[in-house]
């Protein structure tokens, strides 16, 4: 189990100029589990899945303390390149490139050198599959993504992402803009990529947590209060913040 | 599920083997090599900007240190009598500095009010239709070429400013004027509307609520809001009528005196370096002091335009 | 309230007025120079060498001049302009050189053209041995261009979602890659706006090119890139100023088809903006 971490983060420390945003936080990913992480607005929570893959560092004041190892192998090892292809991330509103829904989830195979036409079809034929999207969009592929519902949309974000073959993908409230049919879709998504990735959901909808994750964590004002599995931190939260977010005392 | 080390993590979950996570021969090379190469390309570029700004000055200012070296600093920079070909020639740049002052002064006094009342007109007034026709006509007269302007200068606005105000010459300081006043008319409107156009929706808002008319919000709310980027509008104007080079040429007069009126001929330091440069010999004092007239106009339109941008950022703000 | 609305509308009319004092001017110097100007154009004149000291023939070595040094204008101006602005905008860090570009920028734009032709005349004319030619003057208008090219490709490089950038470099790509792929194409229809608008500028400008590149009297066409040609607004500057007794049509008709020059670039510039707004997808 030592070593069975996907993610790991040491004594993490996050500042915009001087606000300290994440303070120390400690946590763990495992193979093939979806890790919720909840919390109030402003707790830290994205800021957190951003450090993850050094997207923070696009801010110019951002700056980070402590260790993150990514399979045991702190992260500043890698390149930004290759630390991205690696972990890849669904941000909160469906995000598509003004392209064809093909190009869309063509780009990162191509930006990483696969030139091969046969073989960028082929990569972009099991992303969209293994996204549940293919069979809706397989006749479409050339049509311009922005046509797409918005759920379709951020399963097509998804499939971009899975084109590039992460280990571990990060999602930013990737649901908050849809309704509940598509969020039931993405969710199912979600459970198949299970069986490849290990996966950390940042939400909002403490339901949506409940229903998804594996163990879930909570977050409250750049600490992390408590983390556990999602079953015993929604029916028996041992630190009374988290009983109280839960319960819908705030937030 | 991967029972041993961390590494396995890969190999288990990404469908294509962990050759995936290595880059293509063909991407490295690119990433180390030709990236960089752009990149540097890029900087130089930035580079190269500041670069010209910089030889330019330089180049000013290595000949006008010529002219210093053999005719006093003083006596050009306070000298009333501009006569490069006389023995002794004389290079006082004073009346080329006042011509360029009176052509400017008036042409900006024409101008300012015309083009901020219209620029009211078009961002306040005007409905959307008429609004746009008007953006494109001002858009035509800014694109008009400055020599076109001047020959229609020589050959229709001197004769009827000589026959208005009984002149011997229709060349003088105030077509010069006119004209500039028109050519610069699309730059003051463009910013002054752009400023105008900039000032918050509540303000006006705040204003109707009080009971306000369209024209109270405009004239003591909208307005005073905008005054910032009106400057702005102001000092480019100037900047470019102190520039404008081939109309002043054309319809002036060039006569290098000591202007006392603007329905005098006169020449400005514009009209100057184009007019006389051709028929000076490489490495003369006349040569030389044309560079230095240069360095004055590169002084004068730096210094302008300073301003001006000084007065956008607090515009924006 | 009623005397306020009265002041209104006295205020609103003047403003008209003003407005029309304007814009009435405008419309009658175009008219004045398409009436004077068009009787003279014929076939012959645009396409054949002036002759008898210009007093008779066409501008066609004008016309092609214009031409030439606006296509060589572009050669320097674009890339070296479009380059500066993607330093600006996705690169520059916020510090002194970032500072210094910018007011480059802002001063660059500022320069007086006859300035320009000094500059251009000692650098590349004497310095750098290319003579009075189209070189020289190429470079001397470009590097005038440069001002309005950067302004214009850094708007439309601003105008880009940042979102896309963000896109893409979460999948792993590389800076210049964004940039390349998720940035560019979607600023290029700004760009070529702002640059065939910043060319039709150059095209009409005489004082940079008076010491730089413009021939008097140059009736053929030039061989090479260090050859003199004649150009269309120098052309119309000597046959107004100094060559006495030129038939007024003929400097008319000059002035009627360097502004059909100009005004044909700009249409250019604004088909280019309307056919890509139109195609934009975000």
């Amino acid at each position: 189990m030592v070593n069975e971490t996907v993610i790991k983060t040491v004594n993490l420390d996050c500042f915009f100029g001087t606000q300290h945003v994440l303070k120390n936080i400690n946590l763990e990913v495992l193979p093939h589990e979806i890790l919720g992480i909840i919390g109030p607005a402003n707790s830290g929570k994205t800021t957190f899945l951003r450090a993850l893959n050094r997207l923070n560092y696009l801010h110019r004041t951002y700056s980070q303390t402590g260790e993150i190892f990514l399979d045991g192998r702190e992260i500043h090892q890698l390149t930004d390149n290759l630390l991205r292809k690696k972990i890849g991330i669904i941000f909160a509103l469906p995000q598509v490139l003004p392209v064809s829904i093909f190009d869309n989830v063509a780009y990162g195979p191509k930006v990483h050198g696969i030139t091969n036409r046969q073989a960028v079809s082929q990569l972009v034929e099991e992303a969209l599959k293994r996204a549940y999207l293919w069979e809706e969009v397989k006749d479409r592929l050339p049509e311009p993504a922005v046509r797409l519902s918005g759920g379709q949309q951020q399963r097509l974000c998804i499939a971009r992402t899975l084109a590039v073959e992460p280990e571990v993908i990060l999602y930013d409230e990737h649901c908050s803009g849809l309704d509940p049919i598509s969020t039931a879709k993405v969710e199912d998504a979600m459970q198949q990529l299970k069986a490849h990735y290990a996966q950390i959901l940042v939400t909002n909808n403490t339901k949506q947590a409940s229903r998804v994750s594996d163990r879930c964590a909570f977050f409250l004002m750049g600490e992390l209060v408590e983390i556990g599995p999602t079953h015993d931190l929604f029916t028996n939260p041992r630190d009374k913040r988290t009983d109280d977010y839960i319960t819908g005392r705030f937030g | 599920m991967p029972e041993n080390s961390h590494e396995s993590v890969a190999s288990h979950t990404v469908p294509h083997g962990p050759e995936a996570d290595r880059p293509t021969f063909w991407t490295r090379t690119r990433r180390r090599i030709g990236e960089p190469v752009v990149e540097a390309c890029i900087r130089l570029s930035g580079l190269a900007v500041v670069a010209f700004v910089f030889l330019i000055f330089l180049f000013l200012l290595k000949d006008s240190l010529s002219l210093f070296r053999e005719y006093p600093l003083g006596q050009f920079l306070f000298g009333t009598q501009w006569l490069p070909i006389s023995d002794p020639p004389q290079f006082g740049v004073v009346p080329l500095l006042l011509g360029s002052l009176y052509v400017t002064a008036w042409a900006i006094l024409i101008c300012v009010p015309l083009g901020v009342g219209s620029a009211m007109f078009i961002s306040e007034v005007a409905p959307k239709h008429l609004k746009n026709v008007l953006k494109s006509l001002i858009e035509i007269l800014a694109s008009i070429p400055s020599v076109v302007l001047g020959f229609l200068g020589i050959i229709w606005l001197a004769p009827v400013l000589r026959n208005t105000f009984g002149l011997s010459t229709g060349m003088c300081g105030l077509t010069g004027s006119l004209l500039l006043a028109f050519m610069a008319l699309p730059t003051i409107i463009s910013i002054s509307e752009d400023a105008l156009t900039g000032v918050p929706r509540t303000y006006r808002e705040a204003a109707y609520g009080l009971g306000a008319t369209r024209w109270q919000t405009l004239w003591r709310i909208v307005l005073p809001s905008a005054s910032s980027g009106i400057l702005a509008a102001v000092m480019l104007g100037i900047g470019r009528v102190v520039g404008e080079t081939m109309v002043v040429l054309m319809v002036t007069g060039n006569a290098p005196v000591m202007p006392r009126s603007i329905l005098q001929p006169l020449r400005t330091l514009t009209a100057t370096i184009a007019g006389e440069m051709g028929e000076t010999v490489g490495g003369s004092e006349h040569y030389f002091a044309l560079f230095a007239v240069g360095l004055v106009l590169f002084a004068i339109t730096f210094a302008i335009n300073f301003v001006a941008d000084l007065f956008l950022r607090r515009a924006r703000k | 309230m009623n005397g306020a609305r009265i002041r209104q509308q006295i205020a609103f009319g003047v403003l008209g007025a003003i407005t029309l004092l304007i814009v009435v001017p405008i419309i009658l110097v175009i008219l004045y120079i398409v009436i004077n100007g068009a009787g003279a154009i014929t076939w012959e004149f645009l396409t054949q060498a002036p002759r008898g000291g210009m007093k008779a023939g066409g501008i066609f070595p004008a016309i092609v001049g214009t031409i030439l040094l606006v296509v060589g204008t572009m050669l320097f101006s674009l890339p070296l302009g479009v380059l500066s602005a993607i330093y600006l905008v996705e690169y520059a860090r916020d510090d002194l050189f970032t500072r210094m570009i910018k007011l480059s920028v802002v001063n660059l734009s500022g320069i007086p053209s006859i300035v320009y032709g000094l500059f251009g005349f000692t650098l590349f004319v004497l310095l750098l041995h290319f003579g009075t030619s189209i070189l020289a003057g190429s470079l001397t208008l470009a590097i005038m261009s440069l001002p309005v090219i950067i302004t214009a490709s850094k708007e439309a490089l601003e105008s880009v979602p940042f979102t896309y950038r963000e896109i893409s470099l979460s999948l792993g790509a590389t800076k210049w890659q964004t940039v390349r792929y998720c940035v560019l194409p979607y600023a290029i229809p700004g760009i070529l706006t702002g640059t065939v608008l910043s060319l039709s500028r150059a095209a009409g400008e005489t004082a940079p090119i008076l010491f730089t590149v413009a021939a008097f009297y140059l009736p053929r066409l030039p061989h090479s890139a260090f050859d003199q040609v004649m150009a269309l607004p120098y052309h119309l500057y000597v046959i107004a100023t100094q060559v006495p007794n030129i038939p007024i049509s003929i400097s008319f008709a000059t002035a009627l088809v360097l502004i059909a020059l100009v005004f044909l670039m700009n249409l250019v510039s604004i088909i280019l903006r309307a056919h890509y707004r139109k195609k934009r997808l975000w």
